[in-house]
């Protein structure tokens, strides 16, 4: 039989763990990404992993640790994979300090850990303020060792377009295109794996990285594949709003032990103090963000009369804070100009996670065979609300059950892919080859970037923290006026190379149908739940929504359907931050 | 400095094989913007300063929070990455972008930094782990060490070393600081060191740490400050100390 072959669609910790699984296994990976791997979004991450390590002898599991999770994302996500994840994490955390990851460590030289949102003991490993992108570099030089090897191929600088797909409905490779020649490409695999991030640009400015189209997602939802959970966007309580973009003051910073207050009175008001005594500065992101919102947007009272609160580090010692924060530190004293140590931070609330995404089985396979999901782009493994320090976690651990499932797939083939008649790859490259030669020749009024622009601010607008029906209506309405307006673009840019104006205008209609699943999705969710909020119907439904939602694509929009979640370990409870969990365990 | 305007005055490159042109763009203040905010600006209206229509600027950005290392240009004659660059923080006009010097041009300001991922390689500049399956806690590591080799993980090979080093050209097969810096790293930890042979190895024959000139440029380039010299001046002594070694027992 012809030799098997894996393609892995993003460089960022999942793609790149599910890379080096498979490799392990024998299968050799082609690797697409838009940037040089070790570039990916997971580099951004800061504050740190969660892994029930227990080296600060509080007596945490994992079994606290998959019921922190379940009980933060309100209980929309299936239990048992989340309860593998965390049985996984200790050994995932091992794995990566044996790879070089500079974690910081207790004076006996083991894994530190710090406290973070959503729970009561300390559970996150961390490297400075920078570990994502440790984590990142240790997993990217593992691929490089492979790759060095011959087993990994890497095609970076190369965006994936769509899937191809057999007549049987079974995936076989992908089309891509290479974004300095523009030649696009058919590839022949036997299973596909996207890991391609987040869609922060959505929305316009998020604390993402600009790759984050969610492009990717949408192609293939658009090719039938179920995405989930769509309108569970998480908000982060604290970053520093740009101009460009926002940049994330991480929760390692109240982790350590900073503080949110506002001036009330003439006082300073430690509002998240006051209204959640049990878990303070420490409630997880919804439930703080929603409370900034309030204090600013409805009782006027951020900072300067602007809609900012103070995130205050300036009781801490400045080299404690160099030593376990230096990476944001840096990143507030570059980019805003103040010193965290001696004044308080600024900060409001920004998109920054979704927790929906494409529908995978606990296998990470969507809804067509050979086609997988895993990372931030998968829907998995945080219900209605993300715990911090969780994602980057999930984006290891879904590679690693993703990469191995791979294997396993390909291995009960029947039919090799190189086998498959030509005339499918042959079809799809002709759909995306006309698209694009359509695109290039563009030639109305629109601006896509201006367009991009409208989208991001609308969505900002009426689909994050406070959302109400007739808004959301409204804002649908404005999405589908902007793809229309979207075929009057005018390309500006007609060069067939390094063309970057025509693959944005491709990601913004991409981004248009994904904005629309978020913003629908929303819309007939009436209940509250983790970070979908609507004042109009402020309590969780369990009897009507306990549900995941899944939107199939059509040229009409979206049309939805609803699963049951698996909540066969946790019997749901009320979530509440003002008093400890326990409390919550006898209602 | 107060403006009305910001005055970029960028070099670009259609491919590859085309030659370098100017062109001048005028972009509305506005404060708190950077270099890449402002290059943002010109995609949406893309005008230039004589007011002609122009095809919008292509350069490289990703983080915008300076850990991706993307967007690396030389900016006013200085390598440093355009998300940091606070337009504000910049007295002269025009402000003049130009890519990276000592990669080939993509397009205007976008360069193929390839090289530097495959002297990583050269150097082996990995922990050479015998798989990614659970074993257990690893070893220990005084957090002491852990500080100095952590800022010399932070490495986002975004070139800033090699474009200011005046050993790193065309004519040198030198690796430069950034692989380097690696070396050494991978030499501190507890199990990459059982390869430490190997990457000296590497680095003691051509385009090795012999081809530093000592210039130091590239310490001070780092916008991540690694100490890039510390680590070559480290590593002399490593590979004297490794090369006596090997003459040794031959
Ligand atoms: C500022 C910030 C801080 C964070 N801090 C933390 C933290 O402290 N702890 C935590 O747990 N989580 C944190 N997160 C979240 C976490 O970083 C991400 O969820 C996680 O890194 C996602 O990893 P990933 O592998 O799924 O995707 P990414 O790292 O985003 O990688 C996506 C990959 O896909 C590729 N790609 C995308 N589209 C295409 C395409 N069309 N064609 C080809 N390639 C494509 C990209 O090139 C990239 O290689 C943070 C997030 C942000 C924004």
């Amino acid at each position: 039989m012809a030799e098997k072959k894996i393609i892995v669609v993003g460089g960022g910790l999942s793609g790149l763990m599910a890379t080096i699984k498979a490799v392990e296994r024998g299968v050799k990976v082609d690797l697409f990404s838009l940037v040089p791997v070790k570039r990916s979004h997971s580099c951004c991450a800061q504050g740190g992993i969660n892994a029930a390590l227990d080296t600060k002898g509080e007596g945490d599991s994992t079994w606290e640790h998959f019921d922190d999770t379940i009980y933060g994302g309100d209980f929309l996500a299936n239990q048992p994979p989340v309860k593998n994840m965390c049985d996984a994490a200790p050994g995932l955390i091992y794995t990566m300090d044996r790879m070089g990851v500079m974690f910081s460590r207790t004076p006996e030289g083991r894994l530190d850990l710090r406290l973070f949102g959503g729970v009561k003991k300390r559970r996150t490993v961390f490297a400075g303020a920078t570990t994502g992108q440790q984590l990142l570099y240790a997993c990217d030089e593992q691929v490089r060792k492979w790759e060095d090897a011959g087993m990994v191929k890497k095609y970076e600088g190369w965006e994936f377009l769509s899937a191809v797909i057999d007549d049987q409905g079974v995936c076989r490779g992908i089309i891509a295109q290479d974004l300095a020649t523009m030649e696009i490409r058919a590839f022949v695999a036997d299973a596909v794996l996207l890991a391609t991030g987040g869609a922060g640009m959505i929305y316009g400015k998020s604390t993402n990285s600009v790759i984050n189209t969610g492009s990717a997602a949408s192609a293939v939802y658009q090719q039938g594949v179920y995405y989930a959970n769509g309108e569970f966007v998480q908000i982060h309580p604290t970053a520093m709003p740009g101009d460009d973009k926002n940049r994330l003051m991480s929760e390692s910073a109240r982790g350590e032990g900073g503080r949110i207050w506002t001036y009330k009175d003439g006082k300073p008001w430690y509002f998240l103090e006051e209204w959640y005594p049990a878990y303070g500065n420490l409630v997880p992101r919804d439930i703080a963000a929603r409370a900034i919102f309030k204090v600013c947007v409805e009782m006027g009272l951020g900072v300067d009369g602007e809609n900012k609160v103070y995130l205050d580090l300036t009781h801490k010692d400045p080299e404690f804070l160099d030593n376990r924060l230096g990476g944001i530190i840096e990143i507030y004293e570059k980019f805003h100009g103040d010193d965290p140590r001696k004044v308080p931070m600024k900060i409001f609330p920004s998109v920054h996670y979704f927790m929906g995404g494409i529908h995978v089985d606990w296998n990470h396979q969507t809804c067509i065979p050979g086609l997988f999901a895993s990372g931030e782009c998968d829907y998995m493994y945080h219900g209605a609300n993300r715990l911090g320090a969780n994602s980057l976690l999930s984006a290891l651990y879904s590679g690693t059950v993703a990469g191995p499932a791979m294997v396993d797939y390909i291995e009960g083939l029947s039919k090799s892919s190189k086998d498959v008649d030509k005339k499918h790859f042959e079809r799809e490259l002709k759909r995306q080859q006309e698209w694009h030669d359509k695109i290039l020749k563009m030639n109305g009024y629109e601006n896509p970037y201006k367009l991009h622009e409208e989208m991001g601010d609308i969505m900002t607008e009426n689909v994050t923290v406070v959302r109400y029906n007739d808004r959301l209506k409204a804002t649908d309405e404005k999405l589908q006026e902007l793809i229309q307006r979207w075929h009057k673009i005018n390309i500006e840019d007609t060069s067939s190379w390094g063309n970057q104006a025509v693959m944005f205008t491709k990601q913004l209609w991409n981004m248009l149908q994904l904005a629309r699943v978020i913003t629908l999705g929303a819309l007939n969710r009436n209940e509250s739940r983790g970070a979908h909020y609507k004042p109009e119907f402020p309590e969780r439904d369990d009897e009507n929504w306990l549900k995941t939602t899944k939107a199939k694509y059509t040229p009409d929009g979206p049309v939805f359907e609803y699963e049951e979640v698996d909540t066969s370990l946790i019997k749901p409870r009320p979530r509440k931050y003002d008093v400890d969990k326990e409390a919550t365990m006898n209602d | 400095m107060t403006r009305e305007y910001i005055h970029l005055k960028i070099k670009r490159q259609d491919n590859p094989d085309s030659a370098p042109y100017w062109e001048e763009f005028k972009v509305p203040y506005k404060p708190n913007m950077n270099v890449v905010s402002v290059l943002m600006e010109i995609r949406k209206n893309p005008v230039n300063a004589n007011g002609q229509k122009t095809t919008p600027v292509v350069w490289e950005c990703n983080c915008l929070e300076e850990v991706c290392g993307a967007c690396s240009m030389r900016i006013n004659g200085v390598p440093r990455q355009a998300c940091s660059a606070l337009i504000d923080k910049i007295d002269k006009s025009p402000i003049i972008l130009e890519p990276l010097s000592k990669f080939p041009v993509i397009r205007d300001l976008q360069i193929d930094r390839q090289i530097m991922f495959d002297y990583l390689k050269k150097v082996k500049a990995w922990v050479n782990v015998d798989g990614s399956w659970d074993l257990g806690p690893g070893p220990l590591f005084p957090e002491k060490t852990r500080q100095w080799a952590y800022q010399l993980s932070r490495c986002m090979t975004c070139g800033c070393c090699l474009e200011s080093c005046p050993n790193y050209n065309e004519k040198s097969a030198f690796i430069g600081p950034q692989a380097l810096n690696q070396v050494r790293l991978f030499n501190a930890h507890p199990i990459g060191k059982m390869d430490k042979e190997k990457r000296l190895d590497a680095i003691m024959g051509p385009g090795g740490i012999t081809e530093c000139g000592n210039a130091q440029n590239c310490a001070k380039a780092c916008p991540k400050e690694i100490p890039l010299t510390v680590s070559i001046a480290d590593l002399n002594k490593q590979t004297v100390l490794y090369g006596l070694k090997r003459w040794l027992y031959k």
